[in-house]
């Protein structure tokens, strides 16, 4: 994405550490799972049998994701398994791509 | 025109000379699974298989337990994929790679004009299957003849047989029968297009309908559609936009409608009868049937049969007939289950739970609790007796056995069902139960006295409670809380942040973990003093409060 992000923080792992938990939250609450933010490992896989999370929670994902920071997804970019790979990668990419 | 991808068009010749190419390599197998995700190697396949006389087989989910079953009902089953790394355990057939890439082999050797081959209307074209009831999935045939007279008539009700060309864009797996019907056939037998790329993000739906010619029709679901909306990303004209799978509610029909412009038709099917009904449900909530197809009561039961219908079949919904050719969809018979165009049962789901070794009793339910989903999809919940598994072990032998959309959510280990006097279980109580197990973690006060026998010369002058003696409170107050799991722990974790002396008051918090774990801490005065994790024992020796035969 070329957009230059107007309300783009510096990535100060401050703001990664602040940013994972509200990301961890938000999918928590999304999808109604029955854990605490603080347990969502940040390097286990989101999709399949990490989090166990399937197609659908991801597409509810991406659309708290692009509600709350603007960052549209697409399948279609080679970034996509990666970005759901885990939660630590879908921080850096909307880190990388928020928009607000 | 056959198809496009990446926007760039397949003409019909490279078509046919790529249902040849494909028919060349399934070899003597009479079924083929074919588990192509790109729609255009998909439908290569189904015609290819087709015109050598082999049946396609379209399972409703690909577990391994079911593709062990398919093996059993086809054991000659090939697998045609486009993957790499294809995980089904079946004889695998790699779909040709680069089939645009290169020019078609010249001339096609069965028909050098070109010329579209014929297939006897008779012909077996596919099983399609359900889930059925009892663990096993049960087959449907599916004739050519009556494939096509049903999306001809699609066709007509849509009005696309006089508007071609079209290009149809959809959302749904060729392999499920409404994108079976609605994609694949419905450009293949009305000389339309299909696109060859499975858009997921509404992002990407809006891209690929936008590197099309028009006219674009839209294949899509109420979750899609809920989604694109929610997203604020903008379609690009679309002609027709078509849902199914699950009732649309008529307000995100009328937004959707409005938002982009078009017209939006819904269809009614199963995987038994294929499309029987479409409406438009910003015009009213009447369905209008194919013709020739008839609906008649039975009982409480709804039987579909006539025009494309195979076999007289009885509908999962509670259907009120209005008049002639015309009905009202009043929602699902009880025990059955839909999940993003994914169909079960309860009764299929508890017999597979039932099934895990370790499993003494256990039921899903729905959950009917109100929650801020983005796509308005509802999961189903659980409650499983399994004293010697935890959550994720659980989860890993369902994962094998049903479908992902149908894992529970939350899966909740308990020490019993609330099964009433006649073994029932109303779902009422399950709820009730799961509400109670989930609750906001129980909070109770805590005090372990001075004169406590334990603490008999302990740490003379400056008495310290010693951790054991906390946790051994903590136990006995976790297991009095009832309905929660266990009568054995062993300790998960236990932290001692602050030093605790007798006689002064604590609060116990403890709360369930999925995995049937019970989390806990304990305050003085707002702050914590101790926490850790409880976590039951896996015992052979339990109460009796196993499950009934059956």
């Amino acid at each position: 994405m070329s957009d230059k992000a107007p309300l783009r923080q510096p990535a100060s792992p401050a703001n990664v550490t602040a940013l994972t938990a509200e990301v961890a939250g938000l999918i928590v609450e999304a999808l109604n799972l029955d854990l605490a933010p603080a347990d969502i490992d940040p390097d286990t896989p989101l999709y399949g049998e990490g989090l166990g999370l399937d197609s659908i929670d991801i597409l509810e994902i991406a659309l708290v994701v692009s509600k709350q920071y603007g960052v549209q997804l697409r399948a279609d970019s080679e970034e996509n398994e990666r970005i759901f790979g885990s939660l630590r990668q879908l921080v850096e990419y909307i880190i990388a791509h928020r928009t607000k | 025109m056959v198809a496009y991808r990446a926007g760039r068009p397949i003409l019909v010749p490279r078509f046919l000379a790529d249902v040849e190419r494909v028919a060349a390599i399934l070899g003597a197998s009479s079924h083929v699974l074919n588990a192509c995700a790109d729609r255009y190697h998909f439908s290569v396949g189904f015609a290819a298989s087709l015109l050598s006389g082999k049946v396609s087989l379209l399972p409703s989910t690909y577990t391994p337990e079911a593709v062990r079953q398919l093996s059993a009902f086809a054991p000659d089953a090939v697998c045609l994929t486009d993957e790499d790394d294809c995980p089904l355990a079946l004889p695998l057939v790699r779909y040709p790679r680069a089939d645009t890439a290169t020019p078609p082999p010249s001339p096609p050797r069965s028909d050098a004009a070109g010329r579209v081959p014929r297939v006897d209307a008779a012909q077996l074209a596919a099983y399609v299957f359900t889930s059925g009831s009892t663990g096993t999935p049960v087959p449907y045939r599916k004739s050519w003849g009556r494939l096509v007279d049903c999306v001809r008539e699609e066709g007509d009700r849509f009005g696309l047989r006089q508007r071609a060309p079209c290009t149809i864009v959809a959302t749904v797996p060729p392999q499920h029968m409404y994108g079976f019907e609605s994609s694949v056939l419905l450009a293949l037998c009305n000389g339309h297009a299909l696109c060859a790329e499975r858009p997921f993000y509404p992002a990407d739906i809006a891209a690929v309908l936008a590197g099309v010619p028009r006219a674009r029709v839209l294949v899509s679901t109420p979750v899609h559609l809920r989604a694109i909306l929610s997203s604020g990303v903008v379609l690009p004209q679309t002609d027709l936009i078509v849902s199914s799978t699950a009732p649309l509610a008529q307000q995100l029909a009328a937004e959707t409608e409005q938002r982009n412009g078009t017209e939006l038709l819904e269809i009614y099917g199963s995987t038994e009868t294929g499309q029987i009904a479409v409406r438009r449900p910003t015009h009213g909530p009447e369905w209008r049937l194919w013709p020739g197809v008839r609906l008649t009561l039975e009982g409480d039961a709804t039987l579909a049969q006539g025009g494309h219908i195979e076999q007289p079949t009885r509908m999962c919904d509670v259907l009120e007939l209005t008049a002639q050719g015309r009905f009202l969809l009043h929602g699902r018979l009880t025990d059955l289950v839909n999940i993003a165009g994914k169909r079960s049962s309860l009764a299929y789901l508890n017999h597979h739970l039932n099934s895990i070794p370790g499993v003494e009793d256990g039921a899903f339910f729905h959950l009917e609790e109100s929650r801020s989903s983005q796509t308005g999809v509802a999961r189903l919940a659980a409650c499983v007796v399994a004293p010697s598994l935890d959550a994720q072990r659980l989860l890993e032998a369902l994962r094998e056995r049903i479908d992902a959309v149908f894992l529970p959510r939350p899966l909740l280990l308990v020490a019993r069902l609330p099964r009433n006097s006649t073994g029932k279980l109303p779902q009422e109580a399950l709820r009730a139960l799961a509400a109670r197990a989930r609750s906001a973690p129980a909070r109770t006060a805590l005090t372990i006295p001075a004169e406590h026998p334990a603490l008999a010369g302990h740490f003379p002058g400056i008495p310290v409670l010693p951790g054991v003696l906390l946790l051994d409170e903590v136990v006995r107050m976790v297991e009095s809380d009832g309905g929660l799991c266990g009568a054995r722990w062993r300790i998960g974790a236990a932290k001692f942040v602050k030093p605790v002396r007798p006689g002064e008051t604590l609060t116990l918090g403890h709360e369930p973990l999925p995995n049937g774990s019970i989390r806990f801490k304990i305050l003085r005065a707002g702050q914590p003093v101790a926490h850790g994790v409880l976590v039951p024992l896996a015992t052979q020796e339990r109460p009796d409060h196993g499950r009934q035969a059956g």
